[in-house]
């Protein structure tokens, strides 16, 4: 076969949803396109469909032992690792990277870790067993930042505790990215689930969304869409993460954690 | 008798904190003036008028048995109690001063307290007490055997001694307070219906722990759910510890509300004490004087 | 038959002025309107209050804002000892603030007596010892209070729930402006006095009675750093929306639908009377009821029997006497909502049962009433009555009383009854509440957090958890 002298011509790749561990172009089958590459435009109905998917995951991977969804943020880091490059051929830095790796690392360790932080008996004035342990709140929307490190740091640590996740990126390739990586890695499907589009769009679908129990509103960079969100977020009383800025370098404390859980108190009498 | 035991293990399980709780709620309930003068009449007539000593005599059994038909001599209106309840020796004693006079008379049998000892001396003490004249026997069940697990025995003894007793009433103590838990309680209350017991008994009044509120409240509720079930009514007799009328208004108050009217009578209610009698005497006598009484002016008897 | 005499706790012992004004900056100020609060068990009025105006919530907010410098200032352990001296002096005047809880509530003495008040003091011995240890809380090494905080409180527990909320804010170095509810503002008025009486430094507790516009003022007051509610959903609602885009912390805790489990190896009669305390305790005024009775099939109708014949000794009457069970209904409002709610589940087919009982003439009762026959799709089986109505559905699995259990926007409470532990720890992970009673219920404790999931509020109060409403 004779050698062509032509350049080759790379095969470009669509950016498409992360939905119940699949990647489904939008149902609207928009499309748009940011930084000369051809991103799924998600539409409302796509939300819709996402909310589904990470209520189904939900009551099984609250109900994997803390050990086991450990090793699965911790497997999410590894295979964040083996493509870094990848990562950075998006635009972002090693050293964010390296810092998003490092954050879903120490996120993996909370997860056997928090109950007994946020949990404690309770010396009650009778004879009973008191005993307050958090529990997952359920399905959140996450507004998440556009950067690496800021989607992991909001997404990380929401479903580390049990609960699952629809996130509207803002910064689509980065997110599409790490769909493929959790959907190589161990995490199951609908556990996380990625929107690509526009918060203002999409966002008050599941701020309004009565089978979504929380909101996490750090990505929203409008403050009118963030009042807006919260707003529609009482209409079911979900638990609202506010918007901020916020430095991702920092150590996030245990708030990411604790804004999404419930804290139940079981009592038991104790006698022969 | 493998049925006898899933019977038993069936019954519905007994939650420590909740029944001591609900006995302690009932014992807060407030009653005062007429309702109390209403309470302390049948509360004597409740009492089983009890002396269970070694050092009992004939004469200390025949005052005891005189305060019995006439608690407070100074007052006609005072009823006589309910029964008297004595050693099986001194059960012609008492007969001799209660006979006809419609005041029970009850000895303890079997072996009391222990009821450690074989099957035919426990038969023989209770056709003696019969025989004397007493026409209420308060045996003991074997509480060894109970805990043992072994149910047939006590069921064989129980059914043994009420045909050893003939037309006496049998009472059958449970001794609660070795039984340990409420649970045992409420087998052995089914335990000793089933065998044909009249009445079921708490305790001796020989151990540390004798009647309590929340032991009681379990025993109504097994006589409540027998009679339920067979449509056979069983008594239940608190007996030990109790001694101020405060704390027989409590066991009314429990009867009252758990049992209801149907054992609000001495034929199905009874007091196992010896100074409880006096206390009621005292509160009769500070409703009726509008005073408070003093020990000097009732009969230690 | 036993009857019990009269046993009426004397009313002698509170003293209520015929008027009193507004709780600010350490005196009572007189309000421009008034309104009158009432005995629910007879209809009498009790005494005239200021109705709050916005002004005067500018005032209240105002005192808090200036006390609250010196306040947040004091050492923890100076803090501790005026929450421990209220709460001397709640215990001294127990008897006094129960007879008055009673008059002004409707619910019987025994339970504002054993209950209520002795929970009062308690709350308030507990947070005081967390004032000056908040760095091991769990809640960072320095935290800090948040500033001035407005709170609504209802009307089922008045000084209950006043405790709930004041107790863990000044604790943790805030002041605060409370509004009790329009129908029980005389317990909050004497806890003012009692704040005077501590010599409590002015302006760091502000009550302001009124009604719901004068609680809507004080949770839109921009001058507010953090709302703290308890009361209905609906309202818990509005208020979530109004503090949207303030920064406001906000903690709510509001209405609920409880499933009340009975598994067919329950130990019955401490179930039965889990059931009565679940529903009957505090007429049903309360929101963590078990208001849904969900009972196994296999022992539905002995368990309904044992039931019915247990309510059958209720003793529903005259609040202030020692041996009412049941006491009256807060307000003709509360009777009416209960009312029309009863008569929807009959008209949707279920069967109704109450003892019978005499209710008094004058004020606002309702027998303690049981719908058998009940199914998820009924009214009185989704809707709070707070009331004493109890709806009954019946369970063939465990899976299915889980089912329908959390099977209600609401998700604050729920009770076990069960002898198997493995089944009660099992069917607690999967209930969806913030409480769960197993073999137990209505039980209740300063150092036992307590709140809702869903639609049922969130924050807690009570417990480590219940400072953190209160810190930055």
């Amino acid at each position: 076969m004779p050698k062509s002298s032509a350049p080759r011509l790379s095969v470009r790749k669509t950016f498409k949803l992360y939905i119940g561990g699949a990647f489904p172009r939008s149902e609207s089958g928009r499309t748009y396109l940011v930084d000369g590459d051809n991103v799924a435009l998600a539409s409302r109905k796509d939300a819709r469909d996402a909310v589904v998917a990470a209520r189904k995951a939900q009551p099984k991977w609250a109900a994997a032992t803390a050990y086991n969804r450990g090793q699965v943020v911790y497997r999410v880091a590894e295979m964040v690792e083996a493509r870094r490059s990848e990562f950075k051929a998006l635009g972002t830095a090693g050293d964010e990277v390296n810092a998003a790796i490092d954050r879903l690392v120490w996120y993996a360790g909370w997860s056997d870790k928090i109950a007994q932080v946020a949990g404690n008996a309770n010396p009650v004035s009778g004879p009973f067993f008191n005993l307050s342990s958090p529990e997952p709140t359920g399905v959140v929307g996450v507004i998440a930042p556009p950067s690496l490190l800021g989607l992991v740091s909001v997404v990380a640590p929401v479903i580390v505790t049990g609960n699952t996740v629809v996130v509207v990126s803002g910064g689509p390739q980065v997110a599409v990215t790490l769909a493929e990586v959790l959907a190589t890695s161990d995490v199951p499907g609908g556990v996380v689930n990625i929107l690509t589009g526009h918060a203002a769009e999409i966002a008050p679908w599941l701020a309004s969304h009565d089978d979504v129990n929380g909101l996490d509103l750090t990505g929203v960079d409008d403050p009118a869409l963030a009042v807006e969100l919260e707003q529609a977020a009482a209409g079911t009383l979900k638990r609202v993460r506010r918007a901020g800025t916020t430095d991702f370098t920092a150590d996030p404390g245990l708030a990411p954690m604790t804004a999404f859980l419930e804290t139940k108190t079981v009592w038991h009498p104790k006698g022969f | 008798m493998s049925d006898l035991r899933s019977l038993l293990h069936g019954l519905p399980g007994v939650d420590k904190v909740g029944v001591e709780a609900r006995a302690a709620a009932l014992g807060t309930r407030s009653v005062k003036t007429t309702a109390k003068a209403q309470a302390i009449d049948l509360a004597i007539r409740m009492v089983d008028l009890t002396t269970l000593e070694g050092a009992d005599t004939p004469g200390k059994v025949r005052a005891l048995s005189a305060k019995a038909l006439r608690p407070d001599p100074a007052d006609p209106t005072c009823p006589p109690v309910g029964a008297v309840c004595v050693y099986p020796a001194m059960v012609p004693v008492a007969f001799d001063v209660l006979k006809g006079s419609g005041v029970h008379l009850a000895s303890v049998a079997t072996a009391f307290p222990s009821g450690q000892a074989p099957l035919d001396v426990k038969l023989a003490d209770t056709r003696d007490a019969v025989a004397g004249g007493a026409d209420e026997i308060d045996m003991v069940i074997s509480r060894g055997a109970f805990l043992a697990g072994d149910y047939t025995k006590v069921f064989d003894e129980i059914v043994a001694v009420k045909e050893a007793c003939g037309p006496a009433h049998l009472k059958v103590i449970l001794e609660t307070g070795e039984l340990a838990t409420y649970d045992n309680v409420r087998r052995a209350s089914w335990l000793a219906m089933l065998a044909g017991a009249d009445f079921i008994k708490t305790s001796t009044g020989k151990v540390p722990i004798a009647a309590t509120l929340p032991v009681t409240l379990v025993m109504l509720e097994a006589v409540r759910d027998y009679r339920a079930q067979t449509g056979r009514q069983v008594g239940v007799k608190p007996a030990g510890g109790i001694r101020t009328t405060k704390d027989a208004i409590k066991y009314l108050v429990l009867i009252n509300e758990t049992v209801g009217d149907d054992w609000l009578s001495p034929d199905w209610f009874r007091f196992g004490a010896s100074s409880l009698l006096n206390d009621l005497l005292m509160q009769r006598t500070k409703l009726t004087t509008g005073h408070y009484a003093g020990p000097d002016y009732f009969t230690l008897d | 038959m036993l009857e019990y005499a009269p046993a009426p706790e004397s009313r002698s012992v509170v003293q209520i002025a015929p008027s009193y004004g507004l709780f600010i900056d350490g005196d009572f100020t007189p309000g421009k309107d008034v309104f009158k609060t009432i005995n629910p068990a007879s209809e009498e009025v009790l005494s005239e209050v200021a109705l709050g105006s916005p002004e005067d919530v500018d005032r209240a907010v105002a005192a808090a804002r200036r006390a609250f410098e010196t306040w947040s200032a004091r050492p923890g352990s100076e803090r501790a000892k005026y929450l421990f001296r209220i709460a001397r002096i709640i215990q001294e005047r127990s008897r006094e603030l129960a007879v008055l809880e009673s008059l002004d509530n409707g619910k019987p003495i025994k339970e504002s007596r054993d209950v209520d008040l002795p929970l009062v003091a308690a709350h308030f011995f507990y947070y005081a010892g967390w004032a000056d240890k908040l760095p091991y809380a769990g809640f960072g090494p320095s935290p800090r209070p948040l500033g001035v905080a407005g709170q609504v409180i209802p009307w089922n527990f008045p000084l209950l729930m006043l405790a709930w909320k004041i107790a863990p804010a000044l604790a943790a170095g805030n002041t605060v402006v409370l509004k009790p509810a329009e129908t029980t503002p005389l317990s909050a008025l004497f806890f003012a006095d009692i704040c005077r009486q501590a010599e409590l430094p002015p302006g760091v507790v502000n009550i302001v009675t009124g009604a719901g516009d004068t609680g809507r003022y004080l949770v839109e007051h921009p001058d507010v750093d953090k709302v703290a509610f308890t009361g209905s959903t609906e309202v818990g609602r509005q208020i979530a929306r109004s503090v949207a885009g303030t920064g406001k912390r906000l903690t709510l805790e509001l209405g609920g639908k409880a499933a009340n489990i009975v598994f067919d190896d329950a130990p019955i009669d401490q179930a039965v009377e889990g059931i009565v305390n679940g529903i009957f305790f505090n007429q049903g005024h309360v929101c963590c009821a078990g208001s849904r009775l969900l009972v196994q099939e296999s022992i539905a109708e002995q368990l309904l029997a044992s039931l019915k014949r247990r309510m059958s000794t209720l003793r529903v009457g005259d609040p202030l006497d020692k041996n009412t069970d049941v006491g009256a209904i807060n307000s003709a409002a509360q009777l009416a909502r209960i009312t029309e709610l009863s008569e929807i589940g009959t008209e949707e087919g279920a069967e109704r049962w109450s003892p019978e009982c005499s209710l008094p003439d004058r004020g606002f009762w309702f027998a303690p009433t049981i719908f058998t026959g009940v199914t998820q799709a009924h009214r009185i089986a989704r809707e709070e009555i707070f009331g004493p109505v109890l709806s009954v559905l019946t369970f063939r699995t465990p899976d299915e009383a889980i089912e329908k259990a959390n099977n209600t926007p609401y998700g604050l409470s729920a009770g076990i009854w069960s002898e198997k532990g493995s089944r009660i720890l099992a069917v607690a992970d999967k209930l969806r509440a913030g409480v769960v009673w197993a073999n137990t219920f209505n039980k209740f404790d300063p150092t036992s957090p307590f709140g809702g999931y869903k639609e049922s509020g969130y924050g807690r109060e009570g417990g480590r958890h219940g400072l953190e409403a209160y810190l930055a």
